[in-house]
């Protein structure tokens, strides 16, 4: 029963949200409206690290990697080619899950700080080229002007500030959408399989480096449609928007909005998002100290920190039997 | 540079590569104790290099003396930062990697604030001694004396780093402890004590390299960064673990960053990116047990 009651409210909040959302361009100024499209695109990169960190039990910190990747294809490759949406989000969401894929031998066999290292260098790599390759990026001083789209063919092109917003929230919530439907399957079965007993669904038969091969993928793909997303936000496109903060930003949002929850690292990233944002306003100067020490806060005052998601169908989640890890163990049996 | 020196373009970027790449090794051994004893990914570790080098930054003028007191004050320093990391690390230690890496950033990010609160937001000078100033000829080539006795110091403290951890009592429970924590618990030494003192001497090693380094590689809003970075490529290249990997690796970066930037321009933003993605290709399903053999 109180679960029911739960169940309801959080339906509630998350309906009051979306009607927020939705409603929001109408009722702040146009700097805020395009802050919140930027947010957006950040939300929706928190979901792909929700995707590996959470539900599939593979901690990440290198998810900038597709997200610049995605970005850059779509403000160099997608302006030259088309001024659609639909294919820059293509462009971009190919570009990411193509960055992820050549990463994939690296990561396929890490687990645990193995796997946060790596991913944490490549992100690393990734910005660092991204600064230095002045013919194409533009280096540090970023892509200035990039041109308007419209979202599809025929439609008009986003001139406005709440245009741009609105359309980055309908993509937003329709890959939020597929990846939550996709996690209904099958498919989201075996990845939580995977992450809670890794050695056990090996046993029985099922080809794991396959399943993270393609979460991997699937995340880089999200991603990189994310920064196609900020591209169209904020018509501008710099190393900046990717560096290491960019990275344990998202890591915080993750975590307290619930690692293994799709909607919550969303709502988390935006939260830590909006108080960097705000804190940078209040007090310039001091903000990275403020958030250095809420990060530390975080730490302790979560509840568990990276919280284990509830079992389907138990009031309780289940009392992990040997250690309270989420992290994938290194499976048994694999070796040079 | 006097007229009449024979300058062969490649011989002063090689030993400037030795020296970068030994200054990397000794900043990235403590990320590697770290690592492979405690299992921490230490993001705080450039901040760590930053105190030092803003040590040296503060304290050097010119003399010996000065030098003593930069060195001592910079390990000291980033010695107690160590074991903070390691005292906030200790309460949350039996959570998952997540929440380790979001405390260690966490630190970083208000160390790096403090420090740029205390010292400004510029790179500042850093003066080494006037003894070590000027330059010396090498093979017909003019080279800065402080780099070549950089070199030689860096490759004193890296072999005094592998006798240690290869032939003292504390070096081979640190061993002992990457091996089988268990174990060396069921011996009577507490694998907590062992992972403060790791975390202290690693922010040691990154204290030393960065008042030695501060010539090499300055205290700046970016070096905590950039070392981390360097840190992590050097560590992953050398296998993750392993003390021997991590100074080939790092003198490999070195070489990368140093000749061939000078050998090809064009190609120097993917040297690194291009010698990560083939190190790793080549042995990546080693590195997920590179941690157990080490």
């Amino acid at each position: 029963m109180r679960q029911g009651a739960v169940r309801a409210l959080r339906r509630g909040v998350a309906a009051a949200v979306v009607v927020a959302l939705v409603l929001a361009p109408w009722t702040v100024d146009d700097y805020t409206v395009a802050l919140l499209a930027r947010t957006l695109a950040l939300g929706l990169v928190a979901v792909s690290v929700a995707l590996l960190t959470g539900v599939a039990g593979l901690p990440t910190l290198g998810q900038t990697a597709p997200y610049a990747a995605g970005a850059y294809a779509s403000a160099v490759v997608g302006s030259h080619l088309s001024d659609v949406g639909l294919a820059h989000l293509g462009i971009a969401a190919a570009a990411g899950a193509a960055l992820a894929a050549v990463t994939v031998p690296l990561v396929v066999s890490a687990r645990g700080v193995v796997l946060l290292m790596i991913t944490l260098a490549v992100g690393e790599l990734a910005v660092t080229v991204v600064g230095r390759w002045r013919s194409v990026t533009g280096g540090t001083d970023g892509l200035a002007g990039v041109p308007a789209i419209r979202p599809l063919w025929g439609l008009p092109v986003l001139a406005t500030d709440r245009a741009r917003y609105l359309y980055t929230l309908v993509v937003v919530a329709v890959l939020v959408g597929v990846v939550l439907l996709v996690l209904r399957t099958r498919v989201g079965l075996l990845l939580r399989a995977g992450r809670d007993d890794e050695a056990r669904l090996r046993a029985s038969g099922h080809r794991v480096p396959v399943h993270v091969a393609g979460v991997h993928v699937a995340a880089g793909a999200v991603a990189g449609a994310a920064g196609s997303l900020l591209v169209v936000a904020q018509q501008f496109v710099s190393p900046a928007d990717f560096g290491f903060d960019t990275s344990a930003l998202l890591l915080l949002g993750v975590v307290i909005g619930g690692t293994a929850s799709v909607g919550g690292a969303l709502v988390g990233a935006a939260l830590v998002v909006a108080a960097r944002d705000w804190l940078f306003g209040v007090l310039p100067g001091q903000a990275p100290l403020v958030l250095g020490l809420a990060f530390v806060a975080a730490v302790y005052l979560l509840p568990d920190g990276g919280r284990r998601p509830p079992v389907r169908g138990r009031l309780l989640p289940a009392v992990p039997a040997r250690r309270p890890v989420p992290d994938r163990p290194t499976p048994t049996g694999v070796r040079a | 540079m006097a007229a009449g020196i024979r300058f062969d373009p490649y011989v002063v970027p090689a030993l400037d590569g030795v020296a970068y790449g030994l200054l990397v090794f000794v900043a990235a051994a403590g990320l590697v104790l770290c690592f492979g004893v405690a299992g921490i990914l230490n993001l705080a570790h450039g901040t760590l290099y930053a105190i030092g080098g803003y040590t040296a930054a503060a304290l050097l003028d010119g003399g010996w003396p000065s030098l003593a007191l930069a060195l001592a004050v910079g390990v000291v320093a980033a010695t107690a930062s160590g074991a903070l990391v390691a005292g906030l690390l200790t309460r949350v230690a039996a959570r998952n990697h997540l929440t380790q890496a979001l405390l260690t950033f966490g630190v970083a990010l208000a160390g790096g604030s403090l420090l740029v609160g205390a010292f400004g937001p510029d790179d500042p000078p850093v003066r080494v001694p006037a003894a070590l100033d000027g330059s010396v000829v090498v093979a017909g080539h003019r080279y800065a004396a402080y780099r070549l006795v950089f070199i030689v110091v860096a490759a004193l403290l890296a072999g005094l780093l592998h006798l240690v951890v290869r032939r003292t009592r504390a070096g081979m429970l640190v061993r002992a402890a990457v091996d089988d924590a268990e174990m060396v618990a069921v011996l009577g030494v507490s694998p907590a004590r062992i992972r403060v003192g790791v975390l202290a001497a690693a922010g040691a090693l990154a204290g030393a390299a960065g008042v030695l380094g501060a010539p090499i590689i300055g205290p700046g809003p970016d070096t905590a960064d950039a070392v981390l970075l360097l840190s992590l490529v050097v560590v992953v290249l050398g296998g993750l673990g392993s003390m021997t990997g991590t100074l080939l690796a790092a003198l490999a970066v070195g070489q990368i960053q140093t000749l061939g930037v000078a050998l090809a321009p064009s190609a120097a933003p993917f040297l690194l990116f291009a010698a990560m993605a083939v190190v790793l290709a080549v042995r990546a399903r080693g590195l997920a047990t590179a941690r157990r053999t080490t």
